[in-house]
Parts: structure tokens; sequence; C-alpha cells
């Protein structure tokens, strides 16, 4: 989806590198009007008020990778906790004070022989409620068409070469349950500690697209 | 315990969870989800019976035939119960 | 869209405009308090059709659904929607502009 990326004070980059959507500062779009007009209208109805939307808001900006990475990470040093996430991800996720919602959550765990991919061909569900929003790519058509036909082909373009004997277990969101990779643990990261051992675990090796940094 | 379990082939028009590329596919429960509202009716603002939820696995090779990437890998999807055929 | 062929999966993101963010609140504070449910949304989603994923962006998308939902459930009317549009696009050119009632009043 094209869009353009009209020069403002911010010379089209944000902080973390990506370019801004249009936003404040250009044209208002038919779309955006109705978006105000929607949450004000639901706000005279006294269906939500402004202070629920702003802390809705909070709430998902205060949601990133680096809460699954800690769950990971404590999964890979304490195998009591990791036999809990894959028994009951969404209680393990708590268990470690994260506020996941109602999210159903199972983990699926990467080993020598099989690699787990999430998808959601029906739409973008994503756990959301523990990684943050979805990368964009993720709610593309491309994406969401490839990863049940030719999941190989799609790791390949992130990077990710997978030998014969790995079999790859594509898991499509299709109804109530959210998925997240619990990578293997790189070789050589023995002497590392759970933080350390966090910052190698990338959203994309929760989603299967990726792998954990190796140290 | 490996119970396997055929796609209904049906089109109805509208808004249902089980993915087109399944139906009439043939896969093995991976587990039991227990049961949920089903979205066939939340979608229309209906009250909902809870349907019992399935996680069902099937090989590349029963999606997708010859045209299968890796014949032995597999694709996992929550399908409703009503969905089911027992085979 | 499972099986389709389709090009290479494409890896640009964007970070979220505070309209966005909005959009996404209003559909998850919906839902909470039962207004409509996710199905709602992906139903309507669905039957915009194929064009509207390729002419709309993504949360473009989510907020004409929102809005379908919420005019199906009768929360308010296709009349007041419309008529508050209008007086949106009237307080000024830009979204920073428009997005609050308050700003007119400076």
């Amino acid at each position: 989806m094209p869009h353009d990326h009209p020069s403002h004070s911010h010379e089209g980059m944000s902080p973390s590198g990506h370019p801004y959507r249009a936003d404040n500062d250009t044209a208002l779009t038919y779309w955006q009007r109705m978006e105000i007009a929607v949450r004000e209208l639901l706000v005279e109805k006294g269906a939500v008020t402004p202070e629920e939307v702003a802390r809705q808001i909070d709430t998902m900006d205060a949601r990133s990778p680096a809460n699954g990475a800690a769950v990971v990470a404590r999964a890979w040093v304490d195998p009591d906790f990791k036999a809990r996430l894959l028994q009951d991800a969404s209680a393990a996720s708590r268990e470690m004070g994260f506020d996941i919602g109602p999210l159903r959550l199972i983990a699926v765990e990467n080993t020598e022989s099989v690699h787990n991919l999430i998808v959601c061909t029906l739409c973008s569900c994503y756990p959301r409620n523990l990684l943050g929003l979805p990368p964009d790519w993720y709610k593309t058509r491309a994406y969401r068409s490839r990863a049940v036909i030719e999941p190989r082909a799609v790791l390949r373009e992130f990077g990710v070469e997978l030998p014969d004997h790995v079999q790859v277990r594509v898991h499509d969101s299709t109804a109530d349950m959210r998925y997240v990779v619990l990578p293997a643990r790189p070789a050589g990261t023995e002497g590392l500690d759970e933080a350390e051992l966090a910052a190698l675990v990338t959203r994309d090796s929760m989603i299967g697209t990726g792998l954990p940094r190796t140290p | 315990m490996t119970e396997r379990v055929r796609v209904k082939t049906m089109m109805p028009p509208g808004h249902v969870r089980t993915p087109a590329y399944l139906r009439g596919k043939v896969g093995v429960i991976e587990r039991e989800l227990g049961g949920f509202s089903n979205p066939e009716q939340l979608a229309y603002g209906l009250p909902a019976e809870e349907r019992p939820l399935y996680r069902v696995r099937f090989t590349m090779e029963e999606v997708w035939g010859a045209a299968a990437e890796t014949p032995t890998d597999t694709v996992d999807a929550e399908i409703f119960g009503h969905w089911l055929e027992r085979l | 869209m499972g099986g389709q062929a389709a090009g290479p999966v494409p890896t640009d993101q964007h970070d979220f405009a505070l309209w966005e963010k909005r959009v996404d609140a209003l559909m998850v504070l919906c839902g909470e308090k039962g207004l409509f449910t996710v199905d709602g949304l992906r139903r309507a989603l669905e039957d915009m059709g194929e064009d509207a994923f390729e002419c709309m962006s993504y949360y473009e998308r989510w907020i004409a659904a929102v809005n379908q939902n919420l005019i199906e459930a009768g929360i308010y009317s296709l009349e007041e929607l419309g008529a508050r549009m209008e007086e949106v696009g009237r307080r000024g050119a830009t979204y920073g502009e428009a997005q609050n009632r308050e700003a007119q009043d400076d």
C-alpha cells in the first residue's frame, strides 16, 4: 500500500528508522474523518470515554517483542517454567507479570528437527497482547497466501535456510488461539544470564520467520 | 490417540473460520481446545452457542498434493467441530 | 487467501500514526464493552471484497468495519455519522486540526 512521505520536520524517518505514516500534518482523509466522527459519537453515546481510548493506546504501546523475549529467555534457563509454558502459555506469561488480557496463547517449540511458523491466512491474528502489534509484512496478502503453501521459500526470503531433515510446522491462527514460537536456544550461550539471553530473542524468531541472534 | 477427520467441503456464503484451502482435506486432531462461541453467529451479532474447537494437523502433501513444497511438512489450523467429519 | 499465488513478502515497515492507534483502541474497547465482536469485524472486512485490500490501508479497512458494526448495532445512525463527518471536515485541512472538537474553539 503506497503512501507518500511528504517532507516534514522528521525528515521522513522516525527514531526507529521507519517512515512515518501520513499523520497529523498531512491532508485529512475520508477515513480519518470517519475515525474522528466514530470516536466522538461513541463518546457522546456514553459507550467509551476519551480516557479509555488514551489508556488503551498506552496499553498497546507498552506491549512489545521484549515481553515475549523475556518469556523465551526464562524458558531457556528454567526447565520447569518451560514445561508450564508449553502446557499453558497464557498462564506462564501472566506468571511473569505480563498483562495479556483474555489472550489464549499456545507456545510451539523449535527443536533440532522441528521449525514452527505462525500465520493467519484469514485475517491478521497475532499474539498482540504479548508482542504488541504485528509487523506490516505479517498482514500482507503475500505472507498470508504463501506461508501455508511454500513456507520454506518464505523463510529463505527472511534469510532462514532450513536443512531438509528439519520439519516445518505452519500454524494457521484460524480461530480463538494465538501462537508464539519458542525458538531453540542458540549454541554458545551457556555463560549468558537471563537478560543477556532475552536480548538475543528477536520478534521474528517468535513468529518463526527468524532465528535468535547469536552472541 | 490419532483421530482422523475430514473438513467439510461446503462453501456457504458469509463469515466462517474454516479456510477454503482446507475444505475436504483429511488431518488428525492434534489437541482439543474446548468450547468456544460459534463465530458464524458472533459475526452477525447473534447469540452464539458454544461449539468444540480442535487443532487439526494436515500434511502439505494432503493439502497441496503434487504441488507441495515438502510433502512431510505440516500445517495446523483450528477447526470447529461442526466442520469436521470423523473418519 | 491461504495458498493463493503471490509475490515476495514486502518488508517495508511504518510507525503507526495516532489515528491508526485510535482505530485499534476503538476496536478493542468496543469488543470489551460488548458492542460487537472481533468476528463481526472480520465479517465486515471480508464483505468489503478484494478491491478494498488493494485500495485501502489496513486501518482504513478497520475503521470502515468498526463503523459498519456500530451502525448495525444501532449505536448511532448513518445520519449522525454523515453529519459528523461533514462537520469534522470543516474543522481544518489536517488530522491535527480536525481530530477533536475542542481544537476548533481555541
